[in-house]
């Protein structure tokens, strides 16, 4: 775990995600200008960080409602205006990018933080990015495990001698500048099933699992998934952290808080996703064995737990701001996670 | 209520025939829906390459987009091959995996031949199923002899018709009822 900058002895790291989106209020049909957006995300970030959570991310999306398509950028000033909290991508579209160019992005972000940054490359759960950035769609799957393996071999050796289809060989290459230790923490991004759960464990990479809802026993299977296969292929699990992400948004009573929260989550993915979040669902998601930590402070703390015991896993990272939240309410949810959540998961979890 | 009528073939004419007696009866009696046809023959549609609905451009989109915005849905269909036209299939292909959740959808197949019966039964029905669609159980099936040059001849099949976008409505408006009522119990 020390690898991947985790000591499992101060417990479950909580973080926080985006993923950049750039939504009208559906309460006020307002949308703020993608200045402010993006200010209010590092803003979110500073406020975190001084809330003494542990991981804070932003994702990288090339469509519209999306404001973050430089997330590097983005993340670099993050960087200058925080102290200790970790900062990392959700996710970095590496399909469409060059590892080299990615690299050097990141390792100068870790250095820029001082030894604070991480990767976590996905596949994007869309496909306009690659008509935008000239890639064809056809070779998705290829695509990304090829540049995906190279961003590995990248961060691993200095001098780097590699070949592929999709970009030209590199000949005792040296990609610099190189982060603060050496190396940053590489995670593979999975949604869903547990297919790719399996091609990271299969890998030996650490694995960012997003869930929208429903049971958190069955994110269990993918997690379970990925351990087997890297137990199959020569890892050992518990070197490998693991990380799960999924929606999160704290308010005085379980109701209030869905209150808040499900026009945003419902118009929100009506627009980048073309359907809305059924009500239904979204109900059952008060259920402490539902992974929605959607609720009270003290019910959350109770599904954070409970997950943490099935899954074992080392960071949750709440998604809180999808959909156009207010500023001020995503105030109010980390003054809640400072002063009540985190103590409370930190005096279950860590080793005292 | 939005009411999308799709003629899902893009060959032949008596799906259209029967469709056109759809539009006819739904505009002449239910002035408060809004209908709108799909007749696939009239849209070039490309093949689902799988990705998401929102993302595919001009008659695809078009086609896709009416699709999920629609509160109920009468698709009409021939029979080719016993099994339903590919170019129908292409449709369910597009959508989303639970596309027709809260939305009621009804049937009306025309075949050359009663052999052709259960097809429906047993081929759309399920992956309507599949899709979460609310199913009106009984469909309008109609056979050859009950057209003559583009018209529907057979009395009874326009009864049934009428029946079928009677129940297609009803059923509509009352999940949306339930669903409404349900709904406001949540408190959020």
């Amino acid at each position: 775990m020390e690898k991947y900058r985790i000591d499992p002895s101060k417990g479950l790291e909580f973080g926080i995600y985006t993923l950049g989106d750039h939504l009208p209020n559906p309460l006020t049909g307002e949308r703020i200008s993608a200045e402010q957006r993006i200010h209010e995300i590092i803003e979110f970030a500073k406020l975190a960080d001084q809330a003494g959570i542990d991981f804070f991310s932003v994702g990288e999306s090339h469509q519209e409602y999306f404001a973050t398509q430089a997330h590097s950028v983005v993340l670099s000033a993050i960087a200058q205006a925080t102290e200790n909290i970790k900062i990392a991508s959700s996710s970095t579209i590496i399909s469409t990018s060059d590892p080299v160019r990615v690299y050097e992005d990141f390792a100068t972000l870790d250095l820029i933080s001082r030894g604070r940054a991480e990767i976590i490359a996905g596949r994007a759960s869309r496909i306009g990015l690659f008509d935008l950035l000239g890639y064809d769609v056809h070779d998705y799957e290829e695509l990304f495990e090829e540049k995906f393996n190279l961003l590995r071999k990248i961060n691993e050796e200095e001098v780097v001698n590699w070949s592929g289809e999709f970009r030209a060989p590199l000949k005792d290459a040296r990609v610099l500048p190189r982060p603060k230790n050496g190396s940053i923490p590489i995670w593979r991004a999975v949604g869903g099933t547990p297919t790719s759960a399996i091609k990271a464990g299969y890998a030996g990479v650490p694995m960012f699992l997003a869930h929208l809802g429903g049971p958190a026993t069955t994110f269990k299977r993918s997690i379970d998934a990925y351990r087997e296969a890297a137990k199959l292929n020569g890892f050992n699990p518990t070197e490998l952290p693991v990380a799960t992400a999924g929606f999160f948004y704290a308010a005085e009573t379980t109701q209030q808080a869905q209150r808040e929260t499900y026009p945003f989550i419902n118009e929100g993915m009506k627009l980048t996703n073309g359907r809305g979040f059924p009500k239904q669902f979204f109900a059952q998601g008060a259920d402490k064995r539902d992974i929605m930590n959607i609720g009270s402070p003290q019910q959350i703390i109770e599904k954070i737990l409970y997950q943490y015991e099935l899954f074992g896993h080392q960071r949750y990272i709440a998604q809180m701001d999808f959909g156009g939240v207010t500023f001020d309410n995503l105030k109010k949810n980390i003054e809640i996670i400072g002063t009540e959540i985190l103590p409370a998961i930190r005096k279950y979890t860590a080793n005292n | 209520m939005k009411i999308v009528g799709l003629s899902g073939s893009n060959i032949g004419s008596k799906t259209r025939t029967a469709m056109n007696y759809v539009i006819k009866t739904i505009t002449e009696n239910y002035p408060d829906t809004e209908i709108t046809l799909i007749d696939l023959a009239e849209h070039n549609v490309q093949f689902s390459d799988g990705r998401n609905y929102l993302e595919y451009e001009g008659d695809t989109k078009y086609v896709a987009q009416t699709m999920m915005d629609a509160d109920a849905i009468i698709i009409g269909t021939p029979i080719f091959q016993a099994s339903i036209p590919a170019a129908l299939k292409n449709i369910f292909d597009l959508l989303p995996e639970k596309a027709f959740l809260d939305k009621v959808v009804s049937l009306i197949v025309t075949a050359g031949s009663s052999r052709h019966y259960l097809i429906a039964e047993q081929q759309l029905k399920p992956i309507l199923a599949y899709m979460k669609a609310q199913i009106v159980q009984s469909y309008v099936f109609i056979e050859e002899k009950d057209f003559y040059r583009k018209e529907i001849t057979n009395d009874d099949v326009l009864f049934r018709i009428n029946r079928l976008v009677e129940d297609t409505i009803v059923l509509a408006d009352t999940f949306a009822e339930i669903r409404d009522k349900k709904e406001a119990e949540y408190g959020f």
